[in-house]
């Protein structure tokens, strides 16, 4: 294979060229057939320390990035925010140097502050792969969803994909619309206008607070997870409101395109954003997705740390 | 030092009186003189640098007491110096605050034993800034305050406001406010606009700002109070000063060099250099702050000097402290942004830190007139350098603006007769 990829880190897709992606999405095909053996396991990252860094919790990301790096016969360390020195006053900076300092050759790390992953890739030699960044990127699973629709499509041009729901707090939806919008589909933005900025349309994507016209003739919808605490916070008045007005139902699903991909990267409120027949239905790719992120976290692992001096 | 000098070939901006010319200055013990009147003088040849009025910054935290790893009262005077300011307002949000004749006394000995400008007192407006119960501003004024403040906090209590802006012009006290309501603010880190919806950030809506500056607009009206709106950032808070002016209102705004300079595009690095309170805002935002300035709708241009400490800054962007250095940068970024692209002339932007700060302290003959203190700034307008951090009096080292090569550069500061700072041979 032609050797297109030289960062030691992955932060955010937006850095990324659309041959950069391309080149992941294919060597993630390779790595799919891997944990479709009897034996799931490749030498790959033999001898590789890998440490997976999650300031803040996550249960499915770290499950998956786990899988990966056993799969690829990486040895691991899990530290979660509760058990590093970060609680005793330590600066985030002092506490992956110390990571560093015991020779590890990736940091796979997930922050709530956006940007917190930049910070440190610019101060360490070790590789760092972002593994979600407050409410600004999470490119493994950008990487996941673009496989998932690639799988299934085979092609971005002219595309119409819709992001339906809590926009303004996702580092999902942020995470899709630069690999979207560099593979070249067309990007719509829904949802109520507290949690759709309408400033997303100086980039080039579609924002609309109407559901019809958001939905309307679209080949794919990702839903994103509406969290019970922006109620709370004024955002919208209740989960039965949101539900009516911008959920995925029975009704509303018909404004899609018939063969129209549902996504959701989980975890789900059934019967809120998504109702539950759809979920569970033949339009869902949600499990494959779950499946194809291990896949797309083994190619950037082993791409990444390919690339650590 | 030189006690007693002759200042030769200088272009002397003496805005008070509509001076700009080459002229020769006399200084004897201390103060301004016909150049005839120096007997013996020493001279000191200036080759067409520009003369001055002492440069007054009216927003500078010098740090002390409270957090003197970040700077210190001779550290921050010393930058003043090298900036070109004869003269500091002290914002007095330190801990212990300066919201007592106490502390207001601790800042004058000290300044007097260490600083080497002057360093001007600022009151709190209420007990220890907290925005709930007046300090006590009578006593204030008799240890020598010349403004009241409780910036980095805005009062949000209108009618507490009320009462000390009422109160405060008894006692013939500006008040220097920092604009911002609290529930629109709210967690943000950032301007909201673009790029903090493109970053993930939360945003800080102009609106928190323009929302406070139009409440303090009508308390002007109400009271007949003098308000000067401390860094203004916005566009809409440019608007709201113009017509509160054009309706002869006692109300005056600043801006800082960053804040002309720079907008929240730079923050996509995520260097929390480009971090302060209120936030680099929008290119619109930038312009109309430069339009403000070129109308005089806004007359002073302050730094917001704001020292922290290197590891205080090194940090995720979300957890670091807002504020950035300014004092050393101050005439060299705004001569490269508005000076040597010909934006505004030398004479009208001298006047922004002179006679326009000078101006909102009540002190209405700033100038180098015959009788004034020897408070000179001189400096090279077209000569270039390039910021480097490192070499700073101050001790903080955050500024954006490190390795930028900048056109205008400080030379030499007099401080009551006394080289301060100097940099002529």
């Amino acid at each position: 294979m032609e050797l297109s990829w030289n960062r030691k880190d992955l932060l955010c897709l937006y850095d990324l060229s659309a041959e950069e992606i391309t080149f992941i999405l294919d060597t993630a095909a390779e790595f799919k057939k891997v944990s479709e053996r009897r034996v799931k396991k490749v030498p790959a990252l033999r001898g590789k320390t890998v440490v997976n860094f999650f300031v803040e919790p996550s249960t499915r990301t770290r499950v998956s990035f786990e899988l990966a790096e056993q799969r690829l016969s990486a040895d691991i360390v899990n530290m979660a925010a509760d058990s590093s020195s970060l609680r005793k006053g330590e600066t985030l900076l002092d506490t992956v140097k110390n990571i560093e300092a015991l020779q590890v050759d990736l940091i796979v790390m997930r922050h709530s502050a956006p940007g917190a992953q930049d910070f440190i890739a610019r101060h360490v030699r070790c590789g760092v792969i972002n593994a979600g960044d407050g409410a600004h990127s999470h490119p493994t699973q950008a990487l996941l969803d673009l496989f998932t629709i690639r799988e299934k499509k085979g092609s971005f041009k002219g595309l119409k994909v819709t992001i339906l729901g809590d926009i303004l707090h996702s580092r999902v939806a942020r995470g899709d619309l630069w690999g979207l919008l560099k593979l070249g589909a067309e990007v719509t933005l829904c949802g109520p206008a507290t949690l759709v900025p309408r400033e997303f349309e100086s980039i080039g994507v579609r924002v609309c607070h109407d559901l019809r016209s958001g939905l309307e003739n679209a080949d794919v919808v990702n839903l994103l997870r509406i969290q019970h605490e922006r109620q709370t916070a004024g955002f919208f008045p209740s989960t039965g409101e949101y539900a009516k007005f911008f959920g995925l139902n029975m009704e509303t699903v018909k404004y899609l395109k018939p063969d129209a991909l549902i996504m959701h990267p989980g975890p789900i409120n059934r019967d809120v954003e998504l109702a539950s027949a759809l979920a569970d239905g033949p339009q869902s790719v949600i499990l494959e997705q779950v499946t194809n992120g291990l896949a797309v976290r083994m190619a950037v692992l082993f791409l990444v740390a390919g690339c650590v001096r | 030092m030189k006690k007693n000098f002759l200042l030769k070939g200088g272009r002397v901006i003496d805005p008070a009186r509509g001076v700009d010319q080459i002229m020769d200055l006399g200084v004897l013990d201390g103060r301004m003189v016909d150049p005839g009147q120096v007997p013996d003088p020493e001279v000191v040849e200036l080759g067409g640098l520009v003369v001055t009025p002492g440069f007054i910054d009216l927003h500078v935290h010098l740090r002390q007491p409270g957090n003197t790893g970040a700077e210190t009262i001779a550290s921050g005077t010393r930058a003043a110096a090298a900036g070109g300011f004869t003269a500091v307002v002290a914002m007095p949000n330190t801990n212990p605050a300066a919201d007592t004749a106490g502390a207001i006394e601790y800042l004058r000995q000290t300044a007097a034993r260490k600083g080497v400008v002057r360093v001007l007192p600022c009151g709190c407006m209420t007990k220890n800034y907290a925005g709930a119960e007046m300090a006590g501003i009578g006593g204030l004024k008799s240890a020598g305050v010349v403004a009241l403040s409780d910036d980095g906090r805005c009062i949000q209590d209108h009618a507490l406001m009320r009462h000390v802006v009422e109160y405060a012009s008894s006692f013939g006290l500006p008040i220097l406010d920092h604009c911002e309501e609290n529930t629109l603010k709210a967690s943000g880190v950032m301007h909201e606009g673009k790029w903090s919806v493109l970053l993930g950030m939360e945003g800080i809506p102009a609106m928190s700002e323009e929302l406070m500056v139009a409440r303090d607009v009508m308390l002007a009206r109400l009271t007949g109070g003098r308000i000067h709106i401390q860094h203004v950032s916005s566009g809409g808070s440019v608007e709201l000063i113009r017509q509160a002016r054009a309706g002869g209102l006692p109300v005056t705004g600043e801006v800082t060099p960053h804040h002309l300079a720079l907008t929240d595009e730079c923050i996509k690095s995520y260097d929390t250099n480009y971090k302060m309170n209120p936030p680099l805002r929008s290119e619109a935002d930038r312009q109309a702050l430069i339009a403000g300035l070129v109308d005089d709708t806004l007359t002073v241009i302050a730094t917001d000097h704001a020292p922290h400490t290197r590891t205080a800054k090194l940090v995720e962007f979300d957890n670091a402290p807002f504020g950035i250095v300014g004092l050393e940068t101050a005439l060299g970024v705004v001569l490269t942004k508005l000076y040597a692209t010909g934006i505004m002339p030398l004479d009208r932007l001298v006047a922004k830190f002179t006679t326009g700060p000078a101006a909102v302290l009540g002190m209405n003959d700033y100038s180098l007139a015959p009788g004034h203190p020897a408070d000179l700034t001189i400096f090279a307008p077209d000569q270039e350098w390039v910021v480097d951090a490192e070499k700073f009096q101050s001790l903080g080292r955050n500024t954006p603006f490190h390795g930028m090569t900048l056109r205008g550069r400080p030379r030499a500061t007099v401080v009551g007769g006394q080289f301060v700072f100097n940099t002529l041979e």
